[in-house]
């Protein structure tokens, strides 16, 4: 138990995280007279701050190279503009529009990738100037809103899953299929890997610890696949392009070379270069892939809002970095994951939901935010400091 | 010298740290006038004590006490040490860059008159100050400016500004060249004959011979035993001290090899080298220089010789501009201009500044070690962890790095175990040539005694070893030839059985018109 009870210590900044979610999900269940967990708020909760979390995983990646993006939320604006007026005046189909503003956002990407990487102009002045640039854009292009979109390029944010399979006793059954998929992809995985650990000698973490952690991670999927299996419409499509983006980003962040490479670069970049490790390239392409999830993010905010506005998107850089830092992700860089961020972003949106529907006035939700970010930032570094000496 | 009345005594210092008993029991007594030194191996509670005693470490989160001239203190911070006259001055420099020395000098005890800064007074201070540490700049100079060896008479300058009575010196020669050791060694024979009594840390044994009246040794955080330098009946001799610090005898600091040099594995022919901002400045000129299979080669020369510059110019041109010259590996001409291209044509540096430049202290050893060389361990760029951790597992046995797993952070291993997963890094990208800039700077003496082992076992594989180092001693013990630089050019080649240090300090101190190209 000792043995338990310290590696808790140890870890309690990856633990620290989800109970803080669970807690805030728990306070404001309490305060709103349990409207928050009512199943169509959760999928909404889920629809309305997707792009949260499709910016948070390439801001954690740009943090960690020790870069900074201050210009997604414009790129948002800018690539869901061009996507709304590719479909609305010149009658492209929705698909290829998508795949359009994708590689759109990967050239944006690279246009500040090679200022950063190739010039070597610091990422917070690129990203400023990009910033200003892809916002002006956007209003040029846009105006003020072209609305107007084809019904399946609408679905993204705002349809479900199809439920092709209907219902048991009113429980979707294709979102408890996905459910099902979800818990079971956790449980083998995670024990195949602890079992692979064990067998070449890698420390594991305490058997209760691991148990524990995947009784409630397990749990909560359940929870959640139970109350969007009693919403409206089920699994919001916009869950699954997320939950694909978690799994692949977190694979290439803890298993390819590239991933290992962001790492090292922002670890100690003198050592990387040392190393052999091509660094500009690396900063390039953190900057590209960054582009590239702006713009899924752009889709995504112009799909929920079913029209190309010049004005949206303002912020949403904030919204990304906060994710990312609440998520423990280092100021410093070197230091960061990806499903840190996914949690980061989770608990912005309870905290938009919660309050939105406590109806507090925007102007304290920007208040409260701001102090939850402070507080997440200096848990870190305070339990950081007690851990050296 | 021992019959002055102690200026300072620690009395049972012990402190603990969650899960580590730094220093237990310590004692510590420090006459008025002397130089006293500290010695001890990395991690034998030296700079932990000297934390303790300026205040770093509050009174409280200790156990013991520490008089001051017979009067018992409680420092809270370093400035409360510091208003008694204790100054300490870090291993690593602790001065504001882009300030002006006098700026430096005075810095958070800045001359004031009516609320603001003084600038006559700072600066004329500053001179008499600079005059008094024998600094060859001006006030107004910017610290970026300065060499390490400038910069740390600086230091000096700003603690005697403190109006300093005990002066604490945590390795002030580790990164200096001979000279401004020299340098250095004179100003604390200065100050001592004006009064100031200073405690000295320090790994380098002859410079404590030279300098110090008494050595106090320290071993696993507890005093082992304090003796007098100046005691004719007992002369301290440096195997003395040594075993007192390791708690054993250490026969032979170098261990023993038989060479078996074969054919050769690195040339360098004219190789010349620009600065990377002042382009037209040359650094390395026209240099040559040969290692063959089996072979330990030593490269000596003074600070700003060019050593560093030439070997990383070398390995895919990681310094300056306008190379030229011809490299050649295991025969075959090579042109590498990039440090990746360099790696695969079988060249290896490992720097002398490991934790800048060498690893990454916020990862594990595990990955530090596969970081030059991840691709070999991944099929269509994915990593396989297993393989990955065996091989960590082999250089943690091979190269006895003391860790608990191969999955501690890095930043948490001493010195040695440091630059032995540096090490094991280059190891694992299977160089012909392995360039090991100052590889075993600032670590104590039995993990020398082990990186030297693992040269002799490189050599031994039939890999080319050229090591570059600043104690001539270390190059003498361990290497079958030595090269000598100076201002940027090769100015001579010493093999083993002719070599000693005065012959090599001449070479590296032969000036431009004395070397024939």
């Amino acid at each position: 138990m000792s043995e338990l009870a310290q590696y808790l210590g140890r870890n309690v900044r990856q633990y620290g995280i989800m109970i803080a979610l669970v807690a805030i999900v728990l306070l404001f269940q309490v305060l709103t007279d349990g409207l928050l967990l009512v199943p169509n708020n959760v999928a909404s909760l889920i629809q309305q701050n997707a792009y949260v979390m499709i910016l948070a995983i390439g801001m954690v990646m740009v943090i960690v190279a020790r870069h900074i993006d201050l210009s997604v939320g414009s790129v948002v604006a800018f690539v869901g503009g061009v996507t709304a007026i590719l479909m609305n005046s010149y009658e492209v189909p929705w698909l290829l529009a998508v795949v359009v503003a994708l590689a759109l956002g990967a050239v944006i990407g690279a246009w500040q990738g090679f200022w950063v990487a190739y010039v070597g102009i610091p990422a917070f002045i690129v990203t400023l100037a990009g910033m200003l640039i892809f916002r002006g854009l956007a209003i040029v292009l846009v105006g003020t809103t072209v609305a107007g979109l084809p019904r399946g390029f609408i679905r993204i944010s705002n349809g479900s899953v199809p439920n092709v399979l209907g219902f048991v006793a009113n429980l979707d059954v294709v979102t408890l299929l996905i459910g099902a998929v979800a818990v079971a992809g956790l449980v083998v995985g995670q024990v195949r890997s602890r079992l692979a650990k064990r067998r070449h000698d890698l420390a594991v973490e305490p058997l209760a610890a691991f148990v524990g952690r995947l009784v409630v991670a397990g749990a909560l999927i359940a929870f959640v696949t139970y109350l969007l299996s009693r919403s409206a419409g089920g699994t919001p499509i916009v869950l699954v392009i997320v939950g694909v983006l978690v799994v692949a980003y977190s694979f290439v962040m803890n298993r390819t070379v590239f991933g290992r490479h962001v790492y090292a670069v922002g670890g100690n970049l003198q050592a990387a270069v040392l190393s052999g490790i091509n660094t500009r390239r690396v900063d390039f392409l953190v900057f590209v892939n960054m582009g590239l999830l702006a713009a899924l993010a752009g889709v995504v905010t112009t799909s929920r809002a079913g029209a190309g506005v010049a004005s949206a998107g303002t912020l949403y850089e904030l919204d990304a970095i906060a994710a990312a830092f609440i998520g423990g992700t280092a100021v410093s860089g070197g230091v960061g994951r990806i499903s840190g961020a996914i949690v980061g972003a989770l608990i912005m949106g309870v905290l938009n939901m919660g309050l939105s529907i406590m109806a507090v006035e925007s102007a304290w939700q920007q208040v409260i935010k701001g102090l939850v970010l402070l507080v997440a930032v200096a848990f870190d570094l305070v339990s950081k400091r007690r851990g050296v000496r | 010298m021992a019959t002055q009345p102690p200026i300072l005594q620690m009395r049972r210092i012990t402190k603990t740290f969650p899960g580590v008993r730094a220093l237990t029991d310590v004692d510590l007594t420090v006459r008025r006038g002397e130089v006293h030194a500290v010695v001890g191996e990395n991690g034998a509670g030296k700079s932990t004590l000297m934390n303790v005693l300026s205040g770093v470490h509050p009174h409280g989160s200790y156990t013991g006490e520490i008089l001051l001239d017979g009067e018992p203190c409680a420092f809270r911070s370093i400035r409360d040490s510091e208003q008694r006259g204790i100054v300490i001055i870090h291993q690593e420099l602790a001065l504001s860059p882009y300030l002006s020395v006098a700026e430096n000098i005075f810095l958070g005890n800045e001359r004031m008159r009516g609320g603001v800064i003084d600038w006559n007074a700072t600066n004329s201070e500053a001179a008499r100050l600079i005059a008094r540490v024998g600094l060859d700049a001006e006030p107004d100079d910017k610290i970026v400016d300065l060499g390490v060896g400038r910069q740390q008479l600086v230091e000096i300058a700003k603690a005697l500004s403190k109006e300093v009575r005990l002066l604490i010196l945590d390795e002030p020669t580790a990164a200096l060249n001979d000279e401004d050791s020299a340098h250095l060694l004179g100003l604390m024979r200065q100050l001592r004959e004006q009064g100031i009594t200073m405690i000295l840390i320090s790994h380098k044994l002859n410079e404590i011979a030279a300098i110090a009246d008494s050595v106090t040794v320290l071993r696993d955080g507890a005093t082992i035993q304090t003796l007098d330098l100046h005691d004719e009946a007992h002369p301290v001799t440096e195997e003395q001290v040594i075993r007192l610090m390791v708690g054993r005898d250490l026969e032979n600091r170098y261990p023993d090899r038989t060479p078996a040099v074969g054919e050769e594995v690195l040339r360098i022919e004219d190789w010349t080298v620009h600065h990377p901002v002042d382009t037209e400045r040359v650094v390395v000129d026209h240099a040559s220089l040969d290692v063959r299979r089996g072979e330990v080669v030593g490269l000596a020369g003074l600070m700003g010789a060019g050593r560093t510059e030439l070997a990383m110019s070398v390995f895919g041109h990681a310094y300056g501009t306008g190379i030229s010259g011809r490299l050649y590996v295991a025969g075959r001409e090579v042109r590498a201009t990039t440090v990746e291209e360099a790696i695969r044509h079988g060249l290896a540096y490992a720097s002398e500044d490991r934790k800048r430049y060498g690893l990454n202290l916020i990862q594990d050893i595990t990955t530090n070690i596969t970081a030059a060389n991840l691709r070999a361990l991944a099929r269509h760029g994915v990593v396989d962890r297993y393989r990955e951790t065996s091989v960590a597992e082999r250089f943690r046995r091979n190269l006895r790095i003391k860790t608990p797993t191969v999955q501690t952070v890095v930043g948490q291993l001493s010195g040695g175990n440091q630059q032995k997963v540096a090490l094991a890094k280059w190891i694992y990208t299977e160089p012909e040539v392995l360039i090991l800039d100052e590889p075993t700077r600032g670590i104590d003496v039995g993990a020398k005694y082990e990186i030297y082992q693992v040269i002799n076992e490189l050599a031994a594989a039939g890999k080319g070893v050229l090591v570059i180092s600043s104690e001539l001693s270390e190059l003498l013990g361990i290497c079958d030839r030595v090269f000598a630089m100076s201002q940027g050019r090769i100015t001579g080649v010493v093999p083993r059985a002719e070599a000693s240090q005065e012959r090599l300090m001449h070479l590296m101190t032969m000036d431009r018109e004395g070397v024939s190209r």
